[in-house]
């Protein structure tokens, strides 16, 4: 645990590594992260006991006990007929779970945690936030800000999650990165890993790939192939790509799981749903966070 | 590269374990990643290089090597200002040390340093206490629940009510059998229960045929919603018999008025032996020696723990033929937070009245004589186990070292008291350790700091790892700058006796 400038606070226990603020009356502030720093003690316990659970495929049916845990399911649950496990929505999940034991612990104006990219946000009335979307990998592995969600109390959205390539977990597909807006951050999180599954080119010869578990011995996705390699894609090639993507999106979307989604892969950027939310911004280009 | 204890190889060894094809097991944090040679964990800090665990950035790795290696703790008060650490004057304790598995690889630091001549070795590590819990005194007397009963959080028994001391209450939370010899969240609740007591955070517990009380390690307690204050300087009885003398001829009667024993001066063996005159007053409730009243009133927030107001309402009669017109009353309660100065007019019937200044002083001086109650939080463990085969190869000799106090043994810098007998039992005040001193792990079990400091010689005789040694000047220099640095607890003696004084 550390404090970090600009009133933020950062919490990390081994692969947890969470910065999170919040705003309000200073009781309230400080109330908010002693709540935060008692609940991010046990989670990552929590989640290792169930870990064998929680790598199961949904289709069968994992059965946990944990706050934490049952979060992750239920991100997943609407997401029938693809295989998912709940580790999908991990990250998500302790982010929602940190920000409710601040917003259950003190009155807040606004409060963000956000636990590597996938961010849990709350609004009071009348106030709004803008999260930068660090999803530019076309320049190097460190990515360049090149868009921004504002979000405003009211607008149902309570979660933003990055997923792609360039994280920390494998994908099946190829996108850089995919950030969705949703209700709340599990749901971004599963929802993001899930449509970034879908920006792919099945079959293409510059796609390498391999079994999880030739990378990983314990990766929830068994010996399912992951990419972990592209070569170059003609520009139409990165266009169908990315249509596929835009297509499980624009699903989700229709049956309410998200609120908007922007997919970037070789520096294209599709942005579905809510644009007033979304708006990707080429000036900032070349910002690094 | 070098191959000393502190390069990336040494250190990374301690937190590795080979397995078949390659795979290293990290032991750095509870998920237990298996890396396949060339990858990295889930945290991605630490990564498979050639079948040996290392740490994926060299600058990642000196603030990780502080994580591991603990909180600097410099002689001093105030916070570090960045200048040089003294090496003298620092002490590496095991907070956030990290622990090394299997236990027979050497304790994470073990630090040298030179001190008043002697050459001193620390072995610092954290161990991982399934065998723990706290022993906890809240300063109360009123009744918690009956020895024995149970002690729970949130439903689960985490520990018992045990023998109570003069003028407070005893718990025992924690143990094995609650850690682990009950159902998961039994230990899951426990375990977190001690954590948080360990971490001077406020638990609310139910005793089983008993009450609620907050208990938080330097602060009051509270029982049902109702902070404590004042520990009483003893019941009515006993306040009658320390004062006695003090009101003798300043006062013809006195009644402390207490929940638990009411005491009335001139009836009291205290009074008799001062030879003070029967006043005639007598109070309600159960006599049960003379001058000794039991259920003057029902427990409450009034006088004495009691439910009165009014204290003349204990009063239950004044016998005319013992009483006389003028008789000067004190009534008062055991803190000396109440008190009534009352004379018998001519129908012996007490009139409030200005209380002399000779009385009040008496009075004031029971406030000056009661503590401020607390709760006071001692950890309890046995680091007699495997955890000394990270110290020494001979485990025993270090058992019989620390027993002989040849070998101190300090738990973040704070001093424990060493129970005699077998074993490393130990004791310690968790408020003498500095902040987030401890974790826990799965099992569950709590981990908590421990240095073992003993001069170097004796280190060497005791089969210590004297392959591992490390310099405190070469642990200053490649860890401290991005270490934790705390100020030295002023309360705690020094582990390796008199520091030389700041220079300049």
């Amino acid at each position: 645990m550390q404090a970090l400038g600009g009133g933020r606070l950062h919490l990390q226990h081994g692969p947890i590594d969470v910065v999170l603020r919040a705003w309000g009356a200073r009781d309230a502030v400080a109330g908010a992260y002693e709540a935060a720093v008692v609940r991010f003690r046990t989670v990552l316990r929590e989640l290792v006991e169930e870990l064998p659970e929680l790598r199961k495929a949904m289709d069968d049916g994992p059965r946990v006990e944990g706050a934490v845990a049952k979060r992750m399911v239920a991100a997943c649950l609407p997401h029938g007929g693809v295989f998912v496990t709940p580790m999908a929505a991990v990250a998500g999940a302790v982010a929602d779970e940190v920000l409710a034991a601040m917003t259950g612990a003190a009155t807040l104006d606004k409060a963000f945690v956000n636990d590597g990219g996938d961010v849990a946000v709350h609004l009071a009335a009348g106030e709004k936030m803008a999260v930068g979307l660090a999803a530019d990998f076309s320049e190097g592995p460190v990515p360049a800000i090149d868009g921004r969600a504002l979000l405003r109390s009211g607008d149902g959205i309570g979660g933003v999650a990055t997923s792609g390539r360039q994280g920390r977990s494998f994908s099946f597909g190829i996108a850089d990165s995919v950030t969705v807006l949703a209700r709340d951050a599990a749901g971004a999180d599963a929802a993001a890993t899930l449509v970034a599954n879908a920006v792919d080119l099945p079959g293409h010869l510059a796609v390498r790939r391999a079994p999880a578990r030739a990378l990983d011995p314990d990766s929830d996705l068994g010996d399912r192939p992951v990419t972990v390699a592209i070569g170059p894609l003609a520009r139409d090639e990165v266009a169908a790509a990315l249509a596929g993507g835009r297509c499980r999106a624009e699903a989700m979307r229709a049956s309410g799981l998200i609120r908007g989604a922007a997919l970037t892969l070789r520096g294209e950027t599709v942005v579905i749903g809510d644009g007033r939310c979304l708006s990707p911004r080429r000036a900032e280009r070349g910002l690094t966070r | 590269m070098s191959a000393g204890p502190l390069s990336p190889e040494a250190r990374s060894d301690k937190f590795g374990a080979a397995e078949e094809g390659g795979i290293v097991r990290c032991d750095a944090c509870p998920v237990l990643c298996r890396i396949r040679p060339g990858r990295a964990g889930a945290c991605s800090r630490y990564a498979n290089e050639d079948g040996r665990l290392v740490r994926t950035d060299p600058v990642v790795l000196l603030h990780k090597a502080v994580d591991e290696g603990g909180k600097l703790v410099a002689f001093e008060t105030g916070e570090w200002d960045g200048a040089p650490l003294d090496p003298a004057r620092t002490f590496v304790t095991g907070i956030g040390s990290g622990t090394t598995y299997p236990d027979y690889k050497p304790a994470p630091f073990i630090v040298s340093a030179e001190h008043e001549g002697v050459d001193t070795v620390t072995v610092v590590t954290e161990g991982i206490f399934s065998y723990c819990g706290v022993k906890v005194k809240i300063d109360t007397d009123r009744h918690l629940g009956p020895e024995r009963a149970a002690v729970r959080v949130g439903g689960e028994e985490v520990g018992h009510v045990t023998t109570a001391e003069y003028g407070s209450q005893m718990l025992s939370v924690g143990g094995v059998r609650h850690l682990t010899g009950g159902s998961k969240k039994e230990g899951n609740t426990t375990c977190d229960a001690l954590l948080r007591l360990c971490s001077g955070e406020a638990v609310a517990m139910s005793i089983d045929g008993g009450h609620e009380v907050v208990v938080q390690a330097g602060r009051a307690p509270v029982v049902d919603g109702k902070p404590e204050s004042r520990m009483r300087v003893g019941c009515g009885s006993a306040t009658v018999g320390i004062f006695a003398k003090q009101w003798l001829g300043q006062a013809d009667e006195v009644v402390v008025v207490d929940d638990h024993i009411t005491g009335v001066l001139t009836e009291h063996q205290a009074g008799r032996v001062l030879g003070m005159r029967p006043a005639g007053v007598r109070v309600r409730g159960r006599r049960s020696t003379p001058g000794r009243y039991f259920q003057v009133a029902n427990p409450g927030v009034g006088w004495g723990g009691t439910d009165i107001e009014d204290p003349l309402s204990v009063i239950e009669r004044i016998d005319p033929a013992v009483a006389w017109p003028g008789l000067r009353l004190l009534m008062t309660s055991t803190t000396g937070e109440h008190a009534l100065w009352c004379v018998l007019d001519e129908a012996l019937r007490p009139v409030p009245a200005g209380m002399p200044e000779a009385v009040r002083k008496v009075v004031e001086r029971i406030g000056e004589n009661c503590e401020p109650s607390l709760c006071t939080v001692l950890f309890m463990a046995g680091a007699g186990g495997s955890l000394r085969a990270g110290v020494t190869e001979n485990p025993v000799l270090l058992t019989r070292s620390v027993a002989a106090g040849e070998t101190r043994v300090t738990m973040g810098g704070a001093p424990v008291y060493l129970w005699p007998g077998g074993g490393i039992t130990v004791m310690a005040d968790v408020l003498r350790l500095p902040k987030n001193a401890f974790g826990s792990v799965p099992t569950p079990a709590i981990v908590a700091p421990i240095e073992f400091t003993m001069p170097r010689g004796l280190y060497a005789r005791l089969g210590g790892h004297m392959e591992d040694v490390v310099a405190i000047g070469d642990i200053l220099r490649d860890v401290a700058p991005g270490a934790r640095v705390g100020a030295w607890n002023a309360d705690n003696p020094w582990p390796m006796g008199r520091p030389r004084p700041p220079a300049g």
